[in-house]
């Protein structure tokens, strides 16, 4: 079991947990994830790391309540535990001196990029950060970007802070009049990701993209996180999750992530129809290993019937 | 030995086989001649004492039995159930001349049972502790096996596995109906009641790495199997519902997919079902898909059904349970849309002549196209290890198939004080032989800490 040290809401959809893990803390490096599982019942959920402290022995996450995992997990407090956290998984990121970088960050994605952020600081690069979301109340962590930035500028698409638009338009500008920069990296939504590499494809700007696909290992034994890249396939869990925007094949990572899209839904909308009176009843069950498929209690403790799930069929 | 019929198996999960009564057991045990020469221990890659475990039974002392085989095989619940006995033990069976051999892994299979519905497993005496610490990387058979010999011999073993259950393959691979998961937590909970440590969440290679490990222990086994999964490698391949056998068996053991939405891991339930392959693996998948409700499950293999590695008991039970064989079939594409799969492109093959293998070549016949439908494919063509341990240990040799070079006799890597054994140096064969390279590297390790010398 993991300890929740701290948690914390950050923004309308994002909150942040510290999380004790010793052994992981004492080697994360910028741009790897984690695998997560709240609890016995849950599914194993890649998580990027946005942040590690070796010396406490603690790592902390940032997470959006998308799904019934990520639900289930907000939920939980200081004191509290996740059952499984694994990692650190996937190839760090390329941390040199590359000179002026740009670092593009939409919604959650500030989280993942801040370790980037601060690491290409230390290696002596010149920075600078778009960080942007729907609306205001979407942003978080402005003054960790700021902190290690030579410039930040913000976008809302809604204008209700900083520059109104998407962070792709500012980008744009930024590569117009500033030819001098080396590299981009971009992590938020897989559809902004997408248009990011599209921006900077004409300049030949190499781009960096952090995937966050669906996966269960995470050690590549499933294969479930396979990439389409132009020179073939990877797995975005050994291989990535980092690689060359302008190589990959989006429509393919776009129409994998929605796959499950209806079991998402059912999930959720099955746990929260049992989590009435959940926290006590939990604990009780978790006490108890399954024995057979027969003589099982519901995993959440109240007394809805289980077994026949029509919307199944 | 009873076993559930097919059309009320393939409606759940639960064990097929259900196993010998104690007269049945008693009845079979009677049947064995107690050769002197007993040649069935040849057969057994773990040097099981047969005669002797089957005579306790027929002289209905059960404990007696169990007792006895677990002098050399830690996991005897498993191995009655997943060895290919009809190879091994039972094909040097001497009745097998004139008649059926002793169903000796029916009999392995029922003293184990018998002792776990005692509802306590014996655990030997612990020897004197010798003070050497071995950590053992992965508790799949070969994991356990090296652990619980070595802690018997009084050294610590430290298990340390990557996912959250113990097992390995016997978790994530090996479907419940044919080998059930508390079965296996109950073999693992065995070889911790020897005194060996498991600690899970502990990835090598990433969270440490081997060298990083020689620091803190006094040798090393690596036994973390082959769960690289092989893909075909033709386009379409990327599309949704096109699954590796080990993510389509991953969510379904391990994460119980197949309870769904009471566990969280999802799986697509097809209605028709495409398995890719002809080995055990195939056979598991393509039955997985049958209780997930598949009202067809094919499975495409580009040679026939007598070229198939899979064991023939496994190809009949898929049989019983109304699998489908496509023979004579490579896949050259997959088709869909809006990124979901809904059909499989195929070849029509004629055998040649035979190849490497010794199993003839399939050929293909040129324009023979021809499409199937289906709303989930599983690709089930092999696997080989996983890059992580050598990409973080260079200094430690590896084929070009990915699997690391050990000694037959000893089990040594190329790194001083390292040892492998099972799927990651066969590339993936069956759990006793991965137990029996176990157990000699178990011999290797306690000598070499001994006497320290490579």
């Amino acid at each position: 079991m993991y300890k929740i040290l701290d948690k914390q809401v950050l923004s309308k959809n994002a909150k942040m947990m510290v999380v004790e893990a010793q052994l992981v803390a004492q080697k994360a490096r910028a741009g790897q994830f984690l695998i997560v599982r709240v609890d016995e019942y849950g599914e194993r959920i890649p998580l990027t790391i946005a942040d590690s402290d070796a010396a406490a022995g603690s790592v902390t996450l940032i997470f959006q309540e998308v799904g019934k995992s990520t639900k289930h997990m907000g939920r939980l407090e200081i004191g509290e535990a996740l059952t499984n956290v694994v990692g650190p998984l996937g190839v760090p990121t390329e941390i040199a001196p590359y000179g002026k970088v740009v670092v593009v960050a939409g919604g959650i994605g500030i989280a993942p990029i801040y370790p980037i952020v601060h690491s290409l600081k230390e290696a002596g690069n010149t920075i600078i950060a778009i960080i942007g979301a729907r609306t205001k109340e979407l942003l978080f962590w402005e003054d960790r970007i700021q902190s290690c930035s030579d410039q930040l500028i913000i976008c809302t698409d809604d204008g209700s802070y900083g520059r109104k638009g998407f962070v792709t338009q500012a980008l744009k500008e930024l590569l117009e009049s500033d030819k001098g920069i080396a590299r981009a990296w971009a992590i938020g939504p897989a559809i902004m990701m997408k248009m990011v590499a599209e921006t900077t494809r004409p300049y030949q700007l190499p781009t960096v993209v952090s995937l966050n696909t669906i996966m269960i290992d995470g050690t590549g034994m499933c294969g479930g996180c396979r990439v389409e890249l132009d020179q073939g396939w990877k797995f975005a869990c050994v291989d990535g999750p980092e690689f060359d925007g302008h190589q990959v094949h989006w429509e393919s990572v776009l129409e994998r992530l929605k796959y499950y899209q209806a079991e998402e839904h059912l999930s959720t909308q099955y746990w929260e129809s049992h989590s009435c009176q959940l926290e006590p009843l939990l604990e009780e069950t978790q006490k108890h290993e399954p024995q057979n498929d027969h003589s099982r209690q519901n995993p959440h403790g109240c007394a809805a019937t289980t077994g026949a799930h029509p919307q199944l069929q | 030995m009873a076993v559930q019929p097919p059309q009320v198996r393939i409606l759940n999960f639960n064990e097929v086989a259900l196993g010998y009564s104690p007269e049945e057991a008693i009845a079979e045990a009677k049947r064995c001649l107690n050769c002197p020469k007993a040649p069935c221990i040849k057969g057994c890659p773990v040097n099981v004492d047969i005669p002797g475990f089957i005579t306790h039974i027929a002289n209905g002392d059960f404990q007696a039995a169990a007792d006895l085989i677990k002098q050399t095989n830690a996991l005897p619940a498993i191995t009655g159930r997943v060895c290919p006995q009809e190879t091994q033990c039972e094909a040097e069976c001497t009745l097998c001349k004139r008649c059926e051999p002793v169903a000796i892994g029916r009999l392995e299979r029922f003293a184990a049972d018998w002792e776990a519905a005692t509802g306590t497993l014996s655990v030997p005496a612990p020897p004197p502790p010798t003070q050497k610490r071995v950590a053992v990387v992965g508790s799949g058979p070969a994991g356990l096996t090296v652990a619980a010999d070595l802690a018997r011999m009084g050294h610590q073993a430290i298990i340390l596995e990557a996912l959250h259950e113990p097992g390995g393959v016997l978790s994530y691979g090996i479907p419940e109906f044919r080998l059930p998961k508390t079965i296996v937590r109950r073999e693992a909970d065995y070889v911790r009641n020897l005194g060996v440590e498991l600690r899970y969440d502990f990835i090598v290679g990433s969270v440490a790495t081997v060298d990083e490990l020689l620091n803190q222990y006094d040798a090393i086994f690596l036994g973390t199997g082959a769960g690289l999964p092989w893909f075909l490698n033709i386009p379409g391949e990327n599309l949704g519902g096109v699954y590796s056998a080990n993510e389509y068996l991953t969510r379904a053991n391990l994460m119980r997919a197949y309870r769904f939405p009471e566990y969280d891991t999802p799986i697509a339930r097809g209605k028709r079902v495409i398995t890719i392959g002809g080995g055990n693996t195939a056979m598991d998948s393509a039955r997985v898909a049958l209780r997930l409700g598949a009202k067809e499950s094919i499975i495409v293999y580009r040679r026939t059904k007598a070229e198939m590695p899979a064991r023939i008991e496994e190809i009949e039970h898929a049989e019983q349970e109304g699998v489908q064989f496509q023979e004579l079939t490579t896949p050259v594409a997959f088709h869909g849309t809006n990124g979901r799969v809904e059909e499989i492109e195929c070849l029509r093959n004629e055998l040649g002549e035979p190849d490497a293998s010794g199993r003839r070549r399939p050929v293909f016949v040129e324009g023979s196209n021809f499409r199937i439908q289906a709303d989930v494919m599983i690709i089930a063509i092999g696997q080989s290890p996983s890059p992580l341990i050598s990409r973080s240990t260079p200094d430690l040799k590896v084929t070009k198939n990915g699997v690391v070079v050990a000694e037959p006799g000893s089990m040594k890597t190329s790194k001083k004080g390292v040892f492998a054994g099972g799927d990651i140096v066969t590339g993936g064969a069956t759990v006793i032989l991965a137990m029996g390279q176990a157990k000699i590297a178990a011999l290797a390790i306690d000598e070499y800490l001994q006497t320290g010398s490579w």
